[in-house]
Parts: structure tokens; C-alpha cells; sequence
């Protein structure tokens, strides 16, 4: 079934199987398209987006311009970005601006899935109409004051200024007006150029929010505190899919501060959104709740994952990867009789172990239920899907839910999953409505995260007698994040499949793509950039492969696969997800990615002689309709330590809206990049995760981070473009461009992530 | 027990053995401090000890006793914290923003000590500092900003 849905999105997911049955129709303001025709990008989001300035601008009568963030803030600066728009459209002084966070409401304010990089690539002209209708109201608002025609006055930075007589009204005496107004139509509205741009696509943006970071004083949602509120902390059953026998809590309710215990229900799968179940420990605070915890006797029933084992899995993954068939992407010429009829051919395995998003503030929500409604304040990425499952479970009404959002301490896709302010809901009504926060420990994150998958990535290539490539095979082997939506499936989809293996631009003759089957076994999820990962470390670690087996440059078969430059239709490439977006609007352009491995070799000084056991390395990968390269240089010591003296990176997002955000993004990928490239893996044994926090489960820290990562931004001035993604496609191109670099300096290759200790063994 | 922070002293009631971070958190409401691992290994919680910066998620409140805390709230009444914050604001340093409390307690306890860092007094003073979102390159220009404005007589 899944198959047939186009534009598959995650908030699809729980609108679309969990809840409804059905895909929803989505409702837009002011667009009468046919049924039957296929909807793209924003609009094709659950409830799409919405552009009434009265939802989203307010005006005090200081002169205070109030805009609404809709989307989760987790460091990747929406909250300042979007805004920005709507101040920069409607010639406000930022300097006098503030911004409120909206609650969890689809309806009022569009779509609000903080995912899939698409904040600011969807919402950039919904909040420049916000800002232009706002402008053009205020406008109209001073015209009448004075008795003029509108076309005598013009917004400009905070006042109205009527311009034969020179008189000027500010932003506040004109609030009340202008908010009487009718809202004008859509298509009268105008558009500031963007040479009149303030605040858009300038570099002198600042955070909104960080002054308060740096002074302590935000909330994130494990700051909240209500009156009267208690603590709690949850006994998870190890292993997915394990359930609570029977427990013992005599000594938890001995620690000093302990409340009571009670138990939270288990679901069979599929494992959607819903809590895992197990033991709450109440406390009057955290540390007692999760000493009373550590005091509990629990048994546990096994599960049908309780066996789950990394090293078998991966002998299972590497069988099928290895074997002619499975599920058949695409199909070109004939790969495998030029295989057979080659001059030379490549073979080569890589794997990819599960990870853990481990975001800083692990997940956490405080509830209030009261009985016929319910209020969570949670760090959530998807503010709806987190209502409508709370509400589910509380079988309230989504409207008698109130989701209130608070900052994220980073999210990286486990905060779209709200199986935690469930626990925490269903947890106040347990103590008959007093609030609880309920405190995920590190532990509980690393060993219950919806994990990335785990992956295994066979890849041929055949040559003719001059090293030109004649056939291209991919066999990709991983569970799909869609098991943890229907337990049945046995295949990637669509979207994972268009993460960087159908949708490769390769001018190679014969091509043949393939998908063995593989089971999941515990909870699949999104991690930034999801498929991409070990599709690109895979991909473009072959292809530096490639060229060292030819004894060609690196760079030149690169751009040699890509072929020339041509926009390519990526349903021509089987690839029927494209992002969501349109395949009109958004094709493959060849000539971009390869501008972009230009500039980055160029600005890296591509082939320049290092001394021994440093090496660069090369990677190019397009994701989220964003196309990116790096190249990683590496220092690799006598001990077989790495360090990373540079990164750069050339990015192409399109036309760019706050620069800064996006540098600070990019930079912040290469960094997670290296990191799980370096040290990244969850490896399961008897169906628990053996890691368990950052002692087990390493992350890059200071001492590992590059040294220097310089952003190259392609230059794009033109807005009426398309924007591509910002948060995640940065990832990709770094792990294969590290390990390409660690082959230069060392002669050693790397198929397994994470490097870890590999290096030393040599 | 009476604990001094942020040069108020604070009569609490709570287990000697309580973390100084549950204490200051749950107890006295000051949520500046963060909770990201309990076991030491990431920094989120780091606070003033005597000057000396401490990972309050394993510290017993019971240490602090007899001694000056000085947790995110009140590094801006050092020279060095105020020269780091605005250090850290001019290179738009934070992202999520989890991590930062510790990270400019750590960095500040580090120009306390030391002048002039170099990268290698960065990375051990701040290696037990994890940033998930990754702002390591911008935390250390930061920290040399800082170092530069002190140097020079002013704090930003």
C-alpha cells in the first residue's frame, strides 16, 4: 500500500496509518487544485500552510511587533529565521521585534513537523505573504488616518511615512486600525526586492534566543516547573518488544523522597509513537525518582527481539547483500552481463551500525491532566503528531490537548517521535492530575532511541580496457523506518530509497539497483539525514575506490559519472519521492553538484602535496534538494590517531535566507559527521543495546572536532528560486570524504563505521 | 545544610548525598544548570567550586558545603565570564544552546586559570564538554576572543 503513496512525509505516517486510515486531504487557502493532481512541497504537507498575518503577527501599541515561530527551535535557528522574514517583508526593525513560540495547532498554523529540512525551504514565501499583507494593512491603516491615497504612504523600518507631506505614524498607533482591516488578497500583494532586503539573506543576523542561552535563562522543556509538581523517571523493558512479568518496589518506596510506583502498558507493534511501558518511579524530585529506580526488582517477559544480536544481524545483512535479487529499484541496460564481459570490475561491503541521535537534553515532558483536558510542555519536533497521540491515549479529543513547545535541547529526528509525552500524560492522570515531569536519563535515551538503521551496502562497478565505468550495481540491505509503522515490512521505501540510491545522476550505461529484505528489531527512526548516511558513505567511498583502482584522479571520475551537465527528471530515476517536492521545480541538476565539487577542490586545493600520513578526500552528495561536497583532510599518526586539521564544504541551498544559520548548520553537520564516522555505533546483544551512554556511545568532543571548517556558500541572489534544505544535508558527503582521506594518508580502507580503533589493528 | 551559590547562601533539607545538580535544579529552582548524563561524561552540568569548575551531576551537595558555588546565573560577575559571553554572543556561538551553561562555566573557569590558552589548554580544558549540535570550531574562536579582549583591557 505504502508503495502507491507519493510525497510520503513522516507526519503522513501518523495521519496516514496510525490514526485517521487514510491520507488526509490537505486544505490550503486560496488553491483549487483538481484531486487527482498530484501536490508537491508545502502544499503537500498535512495541513499544508497558512499565511494570515492576524495568526501569525501581533502589534502592541509600543510599537512591540510580536511574530509567531510555528516551528521547533533545536539550534538550526527558525526561530530567528522565519521571523525574520515576516519582519524583513513588513519593515519592521527587528531591534523592536519579539517571538513567540506557537503551541501545537495544525489547523491554525500549518504545518508544523520540524523535519526533513524543509522549515525554511517551505515556509520562506507563506511568512513573506504574512509580511507583505501585514505591510500592506499598516499601510492602508495610515492612508486612512490621514485621509490620502494608499499609493502617498510607504512602510519603512517600524512607521508609515506619508511622503509628499513627510508625516510619519509608528507601527503602534496604527496596531489597532490596522488590525480592523480586512486582510488584503493574495494576488495584490507586493513584494519587497531583494535589494530592499534588511534582514534576508544578510550575515549580520544575530540569534534571537542567545542571550538568553548565554546567560542561562531559556527554557527547555526540561526547565519546566508547575506548582505542585512531581517528578518521575520510567523502568523501560530492556529490550523492544519485552514487557513487565511483575516487580518488587519495597526498597524504592524506602529512598528517602520517593512518591509511589505505578506501571505504564505496553503496546504490541507496530511500535508508532506509543510508550515502550514498564515501572514509574514518583518522587518529589529527580535524583530520588531515579534512585528509587535503581531499587526496583523487576522481571521482564522476553520479547520477539530479544535475541537480537548486531554481529548475527550483520552476517544475515551481509548474505543478502551479496546475493542476485531482492526487491528491484531500477533496471537499465544490463549491469550484470557487463559485469560478466568487463575489462575490470569492483566489489566492496560497507556497513553502517545503528546510532543514537543522543540530543543534549534528553527527552523529557511535564503533564497536566485535568480530568477533560490535558496540557504537556515537551522539547517536541512534531507539536501535532505529539497532540494527537497524547490525545489518543488519553482518549480525549486533540483539541481538549494542549501541546505547548517549548526550546529543544537538540533533536535530530528522536524528538519527532512523542512516545515521552505519552508517558508523561497518561502518568498525571495516574496521580489523578497532579503534574509530572518525567525525566528520560541518558541511559534511557541511548537505549531506547528510535534508532537509525543499521546498514549493509554491496556495490559493483565493471570497466572497460581504458577505466571508463560500464555498469553500476548497488545492493542496499537496512530495516525501514516504516517497521515502526507496520510491523510487516521487510523493504526500504520510497523516501529511503531516494535518500542517495535511485536518485544517483550516474551516466553509466548499465545500472541495477537492488533491495534484499531485512526485518527490523527494535524501533527505526530518523536521524539527521536519515538514509543518506550510509548511502553516501557507501556510493562515494566506492567511487574513490574506483579511482584508485584505475589509477585515475579521484575528482575526474567523479565528475566523469556525473556527466555532463543536464537536469534530470527523478522519476526518470525511478525516484518517485524527489524530497515531496516537484520534479518540475526541483530536477537533479548535474551542473549544480558539479559547480559545488568544483569549488570545494578549488578552495581546498584539490591534490596538494601533504606530507606522509595526511591525505585529503573527496565526497559529493545531493540531499534534500540541497547539493553538497567536502573535502576532509586528515592527519593519521603512528598510533593510528586521526585528527582533522580542515574541512571545507561547498554547499548549494539555493537562494539563502539567513547565512549565518546555514554556516552554523553546515558546520555543526561536518562535526556530527566526523562523529559518527569516528566513533558512532549502537550495536545490540540479547536485544539490548549495549551502549548506554557517552562513555559507551562516543561522540566527537572538542579534542576530536576539526580544527577549521571553512563554508562555501554558492552564491544565489535570486529569491524567486527554489530553496533547498539547510539542517541535514551537510552530513552525508562527510563520513565517505574522511574515510577517502584516511585511504590517502594511509593506504588503509575503511567499509565498517566507525573508524574507531581500526586504524590501530594495522 | 546551608550552601553558598552564587554568594547567597541557601539553607536546604535534602540528602547529603544528593547531586549538587538535583539540589540546584529540583530543589532550589534554578534551572540555568543542566542535567545531560548524570555520570560525568558530558559537561552539561559543570559549576563553580571554589572557582574550580565540577560536574555537579556526581558532586554530593554535601562538598559544597563551606564553599562558593557560582553556577551559568552568575559567571557574568567575573571579568572572564562576561568577556566569554560576549565572546560567544559576537560568534553567534550556541545552536540548541543545551550544552552552552557548561560550556561557558568551563570556559570562563579556563581564562581564570589561564590567559592565553593555547588549542591544546582548549582542548583539555573543554574536551569533558560535549556539544551535540556542534560548536566546537565557534566555542574555541570564542574562547581566543575573550582571551584577546581580556588581554587588552576590556571584556568585549
Amino acid at each position: 500500500m505504502k508503495d502507491n503513496i507519493v510525497n510520503i512525509s513522516r507526519r503522513n505516517f501518523v495521519k496516514g496509518f496510525a490514526l485517521s486510515g487514510f491520507v488526509l486531504a490537505v486544505g490550503l487557502p486560496g488553491l483549487s487544485a483538481a484531486a487527482d493532481e498530484p501536490q508537491y512541497g508545502r502544499n503537500a504537507m498535512p495541513h499544508g500552510w497558512v499565511d494570515n498575518p492576524l495568526v501569525f503577527v501581533s502589534i502592541a501599541p509600543d510599537g512591540t511587533v510580536t511574530i509567531v515561530a510555528h516551528r521547533s527551535e533545536m539550534g538550526q535557528g527558525v526561530r530567528t529565521s522565519l521571523p525574520m522574514v515576516v519582519a524583513d517583508e513588513m519593515e519592521a526593525d527587528w531591534s523592536r521585534v519579539k517571538v513567540e513560540q506557537a503551541w501545537g495547532d495544525e489547523e491554525r498554523f500549518g504545518n508544523q513537523d520540524t523535519d526533513g529540512s524543509r522549515s525554511v525551504r517551505h515556509f520562506f514565501m507563506p511568512m513573506r505573504n504574512v509580511g507583505a499583507a501585514m505591510r500592506m494593512m499598516l499601510e492602508t491603516a495610515a492612508a486612512a488616518l490621514w485621509a490620502v491615497p494608499a499609493a502617498e504612504v510607504k512602510a519603512q523600518n517600524h512607521e508609515v511615512i506619508h511622503q509628499p507631506s513627510g508625516r510619519r505614524v509608528g507601527y503602534g498607533e496604527l496596531a489597532e486600525s490596522a488590525a480592523e482591516l480586512p486582510v488584503p488578497d493574495r494576488d495584490n500583494f507586493t513584494y519587497k526586492p531583494a535589494s530592499e532586503f534588511r534582514y534576508i539573506g544578510k550575515t549580520g543576523n544575530k540569534n534571537i534566543d542567545g542571550e538568553a542561552i548565554a546567560t542561562g535563562t531559556t527554557e527547555y522543556g526540561m526547565d519546566v516547573r508547575l506548582d505542585n509538581m512531581v517528578y518521575a523517571v520510567v523502568a523501560h523493558p530492556p529490550a523492544y518488544g519485552e514487557t513487565l512479568k511483575s516487580y518488587d518496589d519495597t526498597e524504592t518506596l524506602k529512598v528517602p523522597g520517593v512518591i509511589k510506583t505505578l506501571t505504564l502498558p505496553s503496546s504490541p507493534p507496530p511500535a508508532m509513537f506509543n510508550p515502550l511501558g514498564g515501572v514509574v518511579v514518583v518522587a518529589e524530585n529527580t535524583w530520588a525518582a531515579i534512585q528509587g529506580r535503581q531499587k526496583l526488582k523487576i522481571e521482564w517477559n522476553t520479547g520477539p527481539n530479544s535475541d537480537y544480536e548486531s554481529e548475527a544481524f550483520r552476517e544475515q545483512m551481509k548474505q543478502a547483500a551479496n546475493q542476485q535479487g531482492g526487491k528491484v529499484l531500477r533496471s537499465q541496460g544490463d549491469a550484470y552481463k557487463a559485469l560478466d564481459n568487463a575489462a575490470a570490475t569492483l566489489s566492496a561491503d560497507y556497513y553502517i551500525p545503528h546510532l543514537a541521535q543522543a540530543p543534549m537534553e534528553p527527552p523529557v515532558a511535564t503533564a497536566h491532566f485535568k480530568g477533560d483536558s490535558c496540557d504537556v510542555w515537551a522539547p517536541t519536533q512534531a507539536p501535532q503528531a505529539s497532540r494527537d497521540t497524547v490525545a489518543k491515549w488519553l482518549e480525549l479529543k486533540p483539541e481538549q490537548v494542549m501541546i505547548h513547545v517549548t526550546l529543544l535541547g537538540g533533536g535530530f529526528g528522536r524528538k519527532s517521535k512523542p512516545d515521552f509525552l505519552v508517558e508523561a500524560a497518561l502518568t498525571s492522570r495516574a496521580l489523578d492530575g497532579r503534574p509530572v515531569k518525567l525525566v528520560w536519563t541518558r541511559e534511557d535515551d541511548i537505549q531506547h532511541s528510535y534508532y537509525h538503521t543499521v546498514s549493509f551496502e554491496h556495490l559493483e562497478a565493471a570497466f572497460d580496457e581504458h577505466g571508463k565505468s560500464l555498469a553500476w550495481l548497488h545492493r542496499t540491505v537496512a530495516p525501514s523506518i516504516v517497521s515502526t509503522f507496520d510491523a510487516s515490512t521487510i523493504h526500504q521505501q520510497a523516501f529511503e530509497f531516494g535518500m542517495g540510491v535511485v536518485n544517483v545522476p550516474f551516466a553509466v550505461p548499465n545500472i541495477q539497483l537492488e533491495n534484499p529484505a531485512a526485518e527490523a528489531h527494535t524501533r527505526i527512526g530518523w536521524f539527521r539525514s536519515v538514509s543518506n548516511i550510509p548511502h553516501a558513505f557507501a556510493v562515494q567511498s566506492f567511487i574513490a575506490e574506483m579511482a584508485h583502482q584505475q589509477q585515475r584522479d579521484h575528482k575526474t571520475v567523479l565528475l566523469e559519472l556525473i556527466g555532463p551537465d543536464r537536469e534530470i527528471d527523478p522519476r526518470t530515476l525511478q525516484d518517485e519521492w524527489n524530497y515531496g517536492e516537484s520534479p518540475e521545480l526541483y530536477p537533479l541538476n548535474t551542473g549544480r553538484l558539479r559547480r559545488v565539487i568544483e569549488q570545494v577542490t578549488d578552495k581546498a586545493n584539490w591534490g596538494k602535496q601533504l606530507p606522509a600520513g595526511q591525505g585529503q578526500g573527496l565526497a559529493a552528495h545531493y540531499s534534500f534538494v540541497t547539493y553538497v561536497a567536502a573535502v576532509v583532510e586528515v592527519a593519521v599518526n603512528a598510533d593510528g590517531e586521526v585528527s582533522i586539521p580542515q574541512i571545507d564544504i561547498a554547499v548549494d541551498c539555493g537562494p539563502q535566507v539567513n547565512p549565518e544559520r546555514i554556516r552554523s548548520q553546515i558546520e555543526g553537520a561536518c562535526i556530527m559527521g566526523v562523529s559518527l564516522a569516528m566513533l558512532g555505533e549502537i550495536s545490540f546483544k540479547d536485544g539490548i543495546a549495549v551502549q548506554n551512554n557517552f562513555d559507551g556511545y562516543q561522540v566527537t568532543r572538542m579534542d576530536g572536532a576539526p580544527a577549521k571548517i571553512n563554508v562555501h556558500l554558492m552564491p544565489s541572489d535570486d529569491y524567486d528560486q527554489p530553496l533547498g534544505g539547510v539542517g541535514e544535508p551537510g552530513m552525508p558527503p562527510i563520513a565517505p570524504a574522511l574515510c577517502n582521506a584516511i585511504f590517502a594518508a594511509t593506504q588503509k580502507r575503511i567499509r565498517n563505521l566507525p573508524v574507531r580503533y581500526q586504524l590501530e589493528e594495522a | 545544610m546551608k550552601i553558598t551559590i552564587n554568594e547567597q547562601v541557601h539553607q536546604i533539607d535534602v540528602p547529603d548525598e544528593m547531586p549538587i545538580l538535583w539540589a540546584l535544579r529540583d530543589v532550589l529552582g534554578m534551572t540555568g544548570t543542566k542535567f545531560g548524563c548524570g555520570k560525568s561524561l558530558c559537561g552539561a552540568c559543570t559549576v563553580m567550586m571554589d572557582g574550580q569548575p565540577i560536574r555537579s551531576c556526581v558532586t554530593p551537595v554535601k562538598q559544597a558545603e563551606n564553599k562558593n558555588l557560582t553556577t551559568i546565573e552568575a559567571v557574568s560577575r567575573q571579568p572572564a565570564g562576561r568577556a566569554i559571553q560576549a565572546a560567544w554572543l559576537d560568534n553567534n556561538v550556541p545552536q540548541c544552546g543545551y550544552c552552552q551553561s557548561g560550556q561557558i562555566v568551563s570556559a570562563t573557569a579556563l581564562l581564570n586559570s589561564n590567559s592565553r590558552p593555547t588549542d591544546d589548554d582548549i582542548n583539555n580544558a573543554m574536551s569533558g564538554n560535549i556539544c551535540r549540535c556542534g560548536t566546537y570550531t565557534r566555542i574555541r574562536d570564542a574562547i581566543k576572543q575573550a582571551a584577546k579582549n581580556l588581554e587588552a583591557g576590556h571584556e568585549g
